[in-house]
């Protein structure tokens, strides 16, 4: 049958029936859980208004996944949850089961034929979320798959107990500086340190006032060579290196194998709890892009990991606990240096500064 | 890479790569290294990962693919190593929109595979950033392939570029109490509803929902999304004294002060003889305490959700947090779902007006002002929208603007109400 001839597909489908995926427990009690508790770390028990109970294991996943690693999956779900399982937003795999006896062999079989870890509930680590890196993204300066998985071998202890640490850490990773990791307890993110710089093939691939235009800060303006064609310049005073114009035009190459670094983030969080939503500020900066393992990351992450499990009060986020012990203790407990580049330099920067006579002596 | 007999199948170098197959936690490369016994291009893409790993440097290049129909969902990529792998010198990622919260039946995900086995690399990523499910490894020829069959079989592109993105929600009444809506059931009638400006990009930027059953938010939507829908409740949350007095038994009133009453916000909930005492008019419904005595203390009956605007990720301007925009919404009939999405279609053909190129609706109301935006929907100003009043005494009141002689308002013949176009005009 030739291409023309073949009907095509129906469009717009939409999203799939969420009714027909739905664990047959969850359609009994859609809307009428009572109160849940942790068993133990990794598994959650659901109880409903009617007595009736969804047990929940949850397991650690590399995100990127085989078919046939999900066929084992289905496999597991098949064999102890009526067929079914979800994914959490931080990609981790939840097996829903209807019976409290098939938990451990459901657990058991999650580690010896997937060979993922059960945990990341309560206060623990969970699964670092993560951008595309150098897998599939066309921006990247650094991976992220990859870092991640080093960083989480590191970690690992935390994913597997949930009473170690003060409250939830979230981390994500960021492989470039528009930072598509967003907001975290820990956030990991590329830096750039120059403008960018236009590759030999010139710009006339791109759309030039889109480029223009898209700079935050009016950096980048039209010149004309002498032949007579337009081609773009940077104005070096301006520029903050974010790459807006690289996601824009790839030829304004902003990445540099040999200068650009990693810096880590604290404090962000998303839930409006306790003190509300807060955005993360540099903690930790030049950092090398030391592939494949990223060995100063993980050391540094712990490093913070280990002050704030010993200085944090009990469900106090890390952001919440820098608050209350002001960002002089933190450098002072984990030995970082605070530098000039930590102070922030926007138009709002005056609302970051100390305007009280509140300090720490 | 030759093929064929009595050639050897050329070996890529995966050294660097490979140092991420130990260590305890499960390694994506150990996967696709299997995967790619049987699929040439995966064997491939980690040659070239691993290449970017020795060079730190990407070898992909973005390029525009699009399916009949639509103007966005694919992820076009071609390798700049094509001589070296050719087989993923066009390698695209297809975005499909999941069942919303994430719940699957098997049958569901090996459908899944079996199409993404037959028409690509086989690496499905469960899920992308945004909530879709990211299927990656075609060419040109098996991207519209693949797309008729996954669409053949009930499944449809995810958003991408200036539309609706692929919305995404918590697990939601499906398995917790503490929601206050019906976050999954919303979410698909979003998408449903609006599933044409999710696949043909007419909006300045990307728009992006996420839907939280209550405030510990678990689908991030408070930063992570344009308009984060996040569940609440009217009047009294619930509280069983019986299992207050229980939680203090069990764990001392020390805890409960040091870790509960302590901790509110807002100061409003107290503990007097082994009982809970909320003052609700100031409850913020921040969960917290909630989340700590959750047998003892549910959300209100009355629940519904409040309905925030303007969150994004760095680019451009910096960071920004939504911030409310309808402080509560009922959100359980037809017609309450109507109201919602009648003010998001205000919202767009405000922003789509008045909104530059790449202008996320965050920005677009940075740079116009909140009141501004407010007036140009059609919303009322409420004080709930704002942390606190303006400090800045600069303002320009409309009904006190004009100088008044006699009562009445006269302008002075120097000031002009609009500024002049040209001087031929004048």
């Amino acid at each position: 049958m030739s291409a023309t001839a073949k009907k095509m597909a129906p469009r717009d489908n939409g999203a799939p029936d969420y009714k027909k995926n739905l664990h047959p427990v969850m359609v009994e009690n859609y809307g009428k859980w009572d109160y849940h508790e942790k068993l133990r770390p990794g598994v959650l028990v659901h109880v409903s208004t009617s007595g009736e109970k969804l047990f929940t294991v949850r397991a650690g996943s590399t995100r990127t996944l085989s078919v046939d690693k999900i066929r084992l999956i289905c496999d597991i779900a098949d064999r102890y949850c009526q067929g079914h399982l979800r994914f959490t937003s931080r990609a981790n795999i939840e097996f829903l089961l209807a019976n409290e006896s098939d938990v451990d062999p459901c657990i058991k079989a999650i580690n010896e034929e997937l060979g993922f870890p059960v945990g990341g509930t309560g206060h623990s680590i969970s699964n670092v979320t993560h951008t595309q890196g150098w897998m599939h993204c066309n921006l990247p300066g650094t991976d992220a798959a990859g870092s991640v998985k080093a960083l989480m071998d590191e970690l690992y202890s935390d994913f597997i107990t949930d009473n170690n640490l003060p409250a939830r850490v979230k981390i994500t990773a960021s492989c470039c500086s528009i930072n598509c990791g967003g907001q975290a307890d820990i956030a990991i993110n590329l830096q750039h340190h120059h403008p960018p710089v236009t590759k030999p093939e010139g710009v006339s691939i791109c759309e030039l006032p889109k480029v223009v235009a898209i700079c935050p800060v009016a950096a980048i303006r039209p010149r004309q060579e002498n032949g007579g064609s337009t081609t773009l310049e940077v104005v070096e005073e301006k520029c903050m290196y974010c790459g807006a114009c690289h996601g824009q035009c790839p030829t304004m190459e902003i990445r540099d194998a040999e200068t650009d670094t990693l810096s880590i983030w604290l404090g962000g969080k998303t839930a409006s709890t306790r003190s509300g939503p807060s955005f993360m500020k540099l903690a930790v900066w030049g950092l090398p892009n030391n592939a494949p393992r990223w060995p100063e990351v993980g050391e540094a992450v712990k490093r913070i990991l280990e002050v704030y499990r010993n200085s944090a009060k009990k469900y106090e986020r890390m952001g919440e606990w820098v608050e209350r012990i002001g960002w002089k203790n933190f450098f002072d407990l984990t030995g970082f240096p605070f530098t000039k580049y930590h102070i922030d330099y926007s138009e709002s920067s005056r609302n970051t500064f100390n305007t009280s006579s509140h300090v720490r002596l | 890479m030759l093929k064929g007999e009595g050639m050897t199948k050329q070996k890529y170098d995966t050294s660097l790569v490979d140092e991420l197959i130990e260590g305890e936690w499960p390694s994506f490369i150990a996967d696709l290294k299997q995967l790619g016994e049987r699929k040439p291009q995966v064997e491939q893409l980690l040659g070239q990962m691993n290449q970017s790993y020795k060079d730190l440097w990407n070898y992909w290049q973005g390029t525009v693919l699009n399916v009949d129909g639509y103007g966005g969902g694919v992820i076009a990529r071609y390798s700049e190593l094509s001589d070296e792998y050719p087989d993923i010198a066009q390698f695209h990622t297809i975005r499909i929109i999941p069942p919303s919260g994430w719940v699957y039946s098997t049958e569901t995900l090996r459908e899944l595979c079996d199409i993404w086995d037959k028409h690509g690399a086989g690496i499905i990523q469960l899920h992308g950033m945004t909530g879709d499910i990211l299927l990656l490894g075609t060419d040109n020829k098996s991207t519209y392939e693949a797309a008729e069959d996954l669409m053949e079989h009930g499944w449809d592109l995810g958003g991408s570029g200036g539309a609706l993105r692929t919305l995404s929600c918590c697990v939601g009444e499906a398995r917790c109490e503490m929601a206050c809506f019906d976050t999954i059931d919303l979410t698909t009638h979003l998408t449903n509803t609006f599933i044409s400006q999710l696949h043909r990009p007419e909006f300045p930027y990307k728009y992006k929902f996420k839907l939280s059953g209550c405030a510990n938010d678990c689908s991030c939507s408070m930063q992570r999304s344009d308009m984060p829908i996040i569940g609440t409740w009217r009047g009294p949350m619930q509280i069983d004294q019986e299992e207050v007095a229980k939680f203090v038994q069990e764990n001392g009133s020390d805890y409960v002060v040091e870790n509960v009453i302590t901790r509110c916000p807002t100061d409003c909930i107290q503990l007097k003889d082994n009982q809970i005492i909320v003052d609700d008019d100031n409850c913020v419904r921040c969960m917290h305490c909630i989340n700590v005595m959750h047998k003892a203390l549910k959300p209100g009956k009355d629940r519904g959700a409040t309905i925030l605007l303007g969150g994004k990720r760095t680019l451009k301007i910096g960071d920004t947090m939504s911030s409310v925009l309808v402080p509560f919404i009922k959100l359980e009939t037809e017609a309450d779902y109507k109201k919602l999405t009648d003010l998001v279609e205000r919202i767009w053909d405000f922003w789509g007006e008045n909104g530059m190129d790449h202008e996320r609706v965050g920005e677009f109301i940075n740079r116009i002002g909140l009141a501004a935006f407010l007036e140009g929907i059609g919303l009322e100003p409420d004080p709930q929208m704002i942390k606190h009043p303006t400090t800045s005494p600069y303002i320009k009141f409309e009904e006190l603007s004009a100088p008044k002689i006699d009562g009445e308002p006269v302008h002075d013949p120097a000031i002009r109400n609009e500024e002049v176009e040209s001087v031929e005009s004048v």
